[in-house]
């Protein structure tokens, strides 16, 4: 599938900020064999004092950039194209949860892919009792791993509300759980909480939904922002599994992914240190269209 | 008793009952009761003195350590505060060819930290061929992914590294804890070595024990050499006042003769780490590091962090900046990594330990969980991945934080992968002077190493710690233990040192670079210790007459008021809490910057506050409270001229007196407009000559009754008058002239504000100076203080 993708994201400061440094996550990845990229560009204004790109821990392309004047708005930018060739997962070859913990203690790495980099607690998802007891709950009755992933997901689903603005980027799962209402960050959380509760690696995705579904099909929850889901280590035969807990699917061709991570932290399409005086607001803009192949 | 006879001859008195437990060595005592060689001569010396002499001895090494102003910071449930620094004062006695084998074991040890880290953040072979298991590095909040695959500039990680040992039953030396993040006690450590000679004065000058200078001065040589650029600087980065051990950076700063900085006096400016000084941004390519990694760049570490710099990661990912130690050396603190060593040294340097460390198991593995199981009454069972040692958790160290499980064995089932088991430490015992004699105390030693182009060199000597009760784990000092000296005796005379650079180095003899932070403190304190000497004056002035007249609502003491409600000050309190306030807000500025500022600065200040609010406690309004004013006016103007007379004329005082001038010229005007208002109530006059500290020079000059023209002429006008305006004016134009750019051309704002204001006022008569041109006058002055900010404290 081979879209167009855009995103804009817009701050605008009350009283005026001197200068700044950040970090962008806002381009989907090179995967390859699951999705290309092309064309791609992020422009930013005021123009940036300096600018740098580099790799980071978890693979995810992150562009750095100093502004050094005075501006009481920025805008980031970027574009691209995305040959997503990804259709979906293939059968179920994951084994049982109960010997999930020793297929992790076997494995001896710590690249980026490694699962022992997203089953402890990461900074912004901490273990909450509640979830990880309502996680065991819900995977009690799947036979494999990825059985039990599934249905975590497709319970959060039905139990949550998806409420655009109940929570915000700062929303503690717990919180979030306790309402079981929110948006793809906090479905996405709730559940990595669970997953590790449960002794599951788990990571947060993020990345992009197209906008407008294909004839027939309803429209996708979170399209019209930057979307997040979940990515599960379901052992050594099945490996990484993504799931999208607020649409209650498994990730397919309509998801483009551009960042990986332990938790938002790790994968903010945009955070900067900056000095300013009084507050801000962040509105963003996101548009996927589907491309006629070729 | 036969210990007794066998400590004979001469050694009576002191040491007489000293008795150290059954099964615990001492340092002193040999298990047969003798005494070890080299502490026999320390001993007969003390014996030789009497306990007069002995205590006037302890006397002044504490008045030293007090006069040096040597604190520590002890924290409580209700906060935090300085307290005086708790010298042991009998030092530890260690033989030369002793400490010689336990630093070889160190020296290892440090090899070892060197290649392990580098392993953690490179290859990951340790990993990879199961010697170390992922998850104590994937789930360690010490490990900092963004560090992963950067290459540290100079080809090293590590370049001072500090080990806390103990000697065990046997009598060899452990290896309690590992400090590679960023070790502090080695400033302490020459501190309670200057003390301790001063107490011992006549004997170490003969006793063959190793002077610690030249190690401070190796690895000052060494990290300057560590410097890429020839034009870049050496900073030591600190978190600021509130650190435990900021008294040290700021000593240490002072002693090596480095910037002494914060986060946010960095910048990245591409690639680049620089500092921002009053001459703007300059390079800083080594940067020794007090402040913890994952809090050192709140972009791509720590989110949270008020302390760091954004971009500092960047600065290393492109190698232009040296950091000691790099980041990310917090996780060779790890406690659970102190299980693996033994195989981590085969693995690494294929080598067996030299110095063993604390028996630890990781209760991750089933065969360790069962050990540590079986043997739990004397294990202690503690975080896996803590970074603290042993030695500072007491005994709730047990759980650390959680309530002590019931059932140790669950507690090791459910969690094991969490948990550590560590064999309870004994440590050696050494002599403590306490109710008049000597006796054995457990010691835990603290010892230093520094990178040097020829190696690594251990500092000979180092930091003990001393328990004040004979409880082994009460050693911290958080928990009442004291600091002694280490002295490591030669046979034969030992090298005197000093910080004298080595023969054939030339010290670069530059002023050091002002960071814009240090100078916007240095400015405020002068503004706040000059506002804090005028509200005392304008108070005494109102408690006199309100004594005189006993009428708190005369008209020319509600004159006053405005001048009052403008800094806070409620005139009705005897010392009032707004007065107390604005020296607080001095000393606050003060403790940013003790690193530029005299030892008996700071006191005089902290004696000052300590006095105030003693007095605030009981001074009523009235006579009462003018004689208390007095006496602190007293106080106040001797801390003031003992910066006038010893601060060296350098740029940060400049800044000091700037805002001296600019506070003191604003609050003049204030007076004068208010008081030789021509609707001011009488006497307002002559307390504005009185405010202004002039009655004598009044007299002098006019030789007649106060009029607005001859007040007006003498404190605004008159430029010897060190309370004038114009006198302020004056000095401001001759500071800001001698700051960096102040005079480029085309010529600045704000000399051009100095200048315009500064001639008018000069060419100014009396009865033109009307209550309206002076608060225009403050208004001046006031943004005169905002270009001095722009310019250069930002």
């Amino acid at each position: 599938m081979l879209y167009q993708v855009r995103l804009s994201v817009t701050y605008h400061y009350a009283r005026p900020a001197s200068g700044g440094r950040h970090l962008l996550r806002l381009l989907p990845a090179h995967l390859p064999g699951l999705q290309d990229v092309s064309q791609d560009m992020i422009a930013i204004s005021p123009r940036p004092a300096e600018r740098g790109e580099f790799t980071d821990f978890f693979g995810n392309r992150t562009v750095e950039v100093a502004i050094g004047c005075d501006h009481s708005e920025i805008v980031f930018t970027a574009a691209c194209r995305v040959d997503r060739l990804v259709e979906g997962p293939g059968p179920d070859r994951s084994g049982p949860l109960a010997t999930l913990a020793a297929e992790i203690a076997a494995v001896r790495d710590l690249g980026p892919a490694a699962p022992h980099h997203f089953l402890p607690a990461s900074p912004r998802i901490r273990p909450v009792a509640a979830i990880t007891d309502h996680a065991r709950e819900a995977m009690a009755e799947a036979s494999t791993v990825r059985g039990a992933v599934e249905a975590l997901g497709l319970r959060l689903h039905r139990e949550m509300r998806f409420d655009g603005s109940a929570t915000s980027v700062d929303t503690p799962p717990e919180e979030a759980f306790a309402h079981r209402h929110g948006v793809c960050q906090d479905f996405a959380q709730i559940m990595i909480a669970g997953l590790r509760g449960a002794g599951v690696p788990a990571a947060y995705v993020s990345g992009f939904l197209r906008t407008v579904p294909p004839p027939g099909r309803p429209r996708l929850e979170g399209a019209d922002a930057m979307h997040a889901w979940v990515r599960a280590w379901c052992g050594r035969a099945e490996g990484w599994v993504d799931v999208d807990p607020t649409n209650g699917c498994l990730v397919g061709s309509d998801h483009i992914v551009a960042a990986v991570g332990r938790d938002y932290g790790d994968v903010a399409p945009v955070s900067g240190i900056l000095r300013i005086a009084g507050g801000q607001r962040t509105s963003h803009a996101v548009d996927v269209i589907p491309l006629p192949a070729g | 008793m036969e210990r007794k006879t066998r400590l004979a001859p001469g050694l009576t008195g002191l040491a007489d009952g000293y008795r150290p437990q059954p099964g615990v060595p001492d340092e002193m005592m040999d298990a047969s009761g003798g005494i070890r060689p080299v502490w026999r001569g320390f001993l007969r010396h003390l014996a030789g003195l009497s306990p007069d002499d002995l205590h006037r001895r302890f006397a002044r090494g504490d008045q030293y350590l007090r006069d040096a102003g040597v604190f520590f910071r002890q924290y409580s449930a209700e906060g935090s505060d300085e307290r005086a620094w708790p010298l042991s004062h009998v030092p530890v006695l260690i033989d030369e060819a002793e400490w010689q084998r336990l630093g070889a074991g160190l020296i290892q040890r440090a090899d070892l930290l060197e290649a392990l880290m580098a392993d953690l953040y490179g290859a990951n072979r340790l990993v990879a061929e199961g010697v170390l298991p992922a998850a104590l590095v994937a789930g360690n909040p010490e490990w900092l992914r963004p560090m992963v695959g950067i290459a540290p500039r100079g080809g090293h990680h590590l370049h001072f590294l500090a080990f806390e040992v103990g000697r065990g039953p046997d009598g060899d030396w452990w290896v309690l804890g590992d400090r590679a993040q960023a070790p502090s006690g080695a400033g302490f450590a020459l501190e309670n070595r200057v003390a301790t000679s001063r107490v011992f004065s006549d004997f170490y000058a003969e006793a063959h024990v190793h002077r610690l200078a030249g190690f401070f001065r190796t690895f000052r040589d060494a990290l300057q050499d560590l410097q890429a650029d020839p034009h870049g600087r050496v900073g030591i980065l600190t978190p600021g006042p509130l650190n435990e051990t900021y008294y040290e950076h700021a000593w240490i700063a002072r002693y090596l003769g480095f910037m002494l900085l914060q986060g946010e006096d960095l910048t990245v400016d591409s690639g680049q780490l620089k500092v921002r000084t009053v001459a703007g941004p300059e390079p800083v390519s080594v940067l020794w590091r007090r402040l913890d990694g994952a809090y050192a760049d709140p972009l791509e570490l720590e989110g949270g962090s008020q302390l760091g710099t954004p971009g500092l990661v960047s600065a290393l990912r492109h190698g232009s900046t040296a950091l000691v130690n790099n980041l990310g050396s917090g996780v060779l603190e790890t406690r659970a990594f102190l299980a693996f060593m033994p195989r981590i040294a085969r693995a690494l340097l294929g080598e067996e330990l030299r110095l063993p460390n604390i028996a630890t198991w990781w209760c991750g593995q089933e065969a360790e969980r069962a050990h540590v199981a079986a043997n739990v009454s004397r294990m202690l069972i503690s975080p896996a991945l803590s970074t603290r040692q042993p030695i500072e958790d007491d005994l709730a160290a047990l759980t650390e934080g959680r309530p002590a499980p019931r059932d140790p064995v669950a507690w090791l089932e459910r969690e094991g992968a969490g948990l550590v088991g560590q064999e309870s430490v004994v440590l050696s015992t050494t002599p403590a002077h306490i109710g008049g004699a000597l006796v054995p105390r457990p010691m835990s030693l603290r010892v230093f190493l520094a990178r040097t182009p020829s190696g690594w060199q251990v500092m000979p000597g180092g930091f003990a710690r001393i328990g004040r009760t004979p409880e082994p784990r009460a050693v911290a000092m958080q928990h009442g233990g004291a600091a002694a000296d280490v002295w490591i005796v030669s046979e034969t005379p030992v090298e005197a040192a000093s910080l004298i650079p080595a023969q054939g180095r030339q010290l670069q003899a530059r002023e050091g670079a002002l960071p814009s932070r240090s100078a916007d403190n240095l400015f405020w304190l002068g503004r706040y210790v000059e506002r804090t000497e005028g509200l005392m004056r304008l108070l005494r002035a109102r408690h006199v007459r309100l004594a005189e007249t006993g009428d708190a609502n005369a008209p020319l003491l509600a004159a006053l008021a405005p001048l009052f409600r403008g800094q806070g000050v409620d005139p009705e309190e005897g010392i009032p809490r707004g007065l107390i306030q604005t020296l607080r807000s001095a000393i606050a500025s003060a403790g940013q910057v003790r690193d530029r500022f005299s030892p008996d600065g700071w006191s005089s200040l902290a004696d000052l506050d300590k006095t105030m609010r003693r007095m605030a406690e009981r001074v009523a309004p009235g006579d009462d409270a003018a004689r208390a004013l007095s006496a602190l006016l007293r106080k106040i103007t001797g801390f003031s001229g003992l910066v006038h007379e010893n601060m060296y004329r350098v740029t940060g005082w400049r800044f000091l007196e700037l805002g001296r001038h600019v506070e003191r010229g604003a609050g003049m005007a204030a007076v004068l407009a208010t008081l030789a208002d021509p609707f001011a109530p009488d006497g307002g006059l002559d307390l504005a000559v009185e405010v202004g500290d002039s009655v004598m020079t009044h007299r002098r000059r006019f030789a007649v009754t106060t009029s607005r023209e001859t007040v007006v002429d003498l404190l605004a006008l008159d430029a010897m008058n060190p309370r004038s305006i114009l006198f302020q004016l004056d000095g401001i134009e001759e500071q800001v002239r001698l700051l960096p750019g102040a005079t480029a051309s085309p010529m600045p704002d704000l000399l051009r504000l100095v200048l315009r204001t500064r001639t008018n006022l000069a060419t100014e008569r009396a009865e033109q100076l009307d209550t309206q041109a002076l608060w225009a006058l403050r208004g001046a002055i006031w943004e005169i203080s905002d270009l001095i900010t722009d310019s250069w404290l930002r």
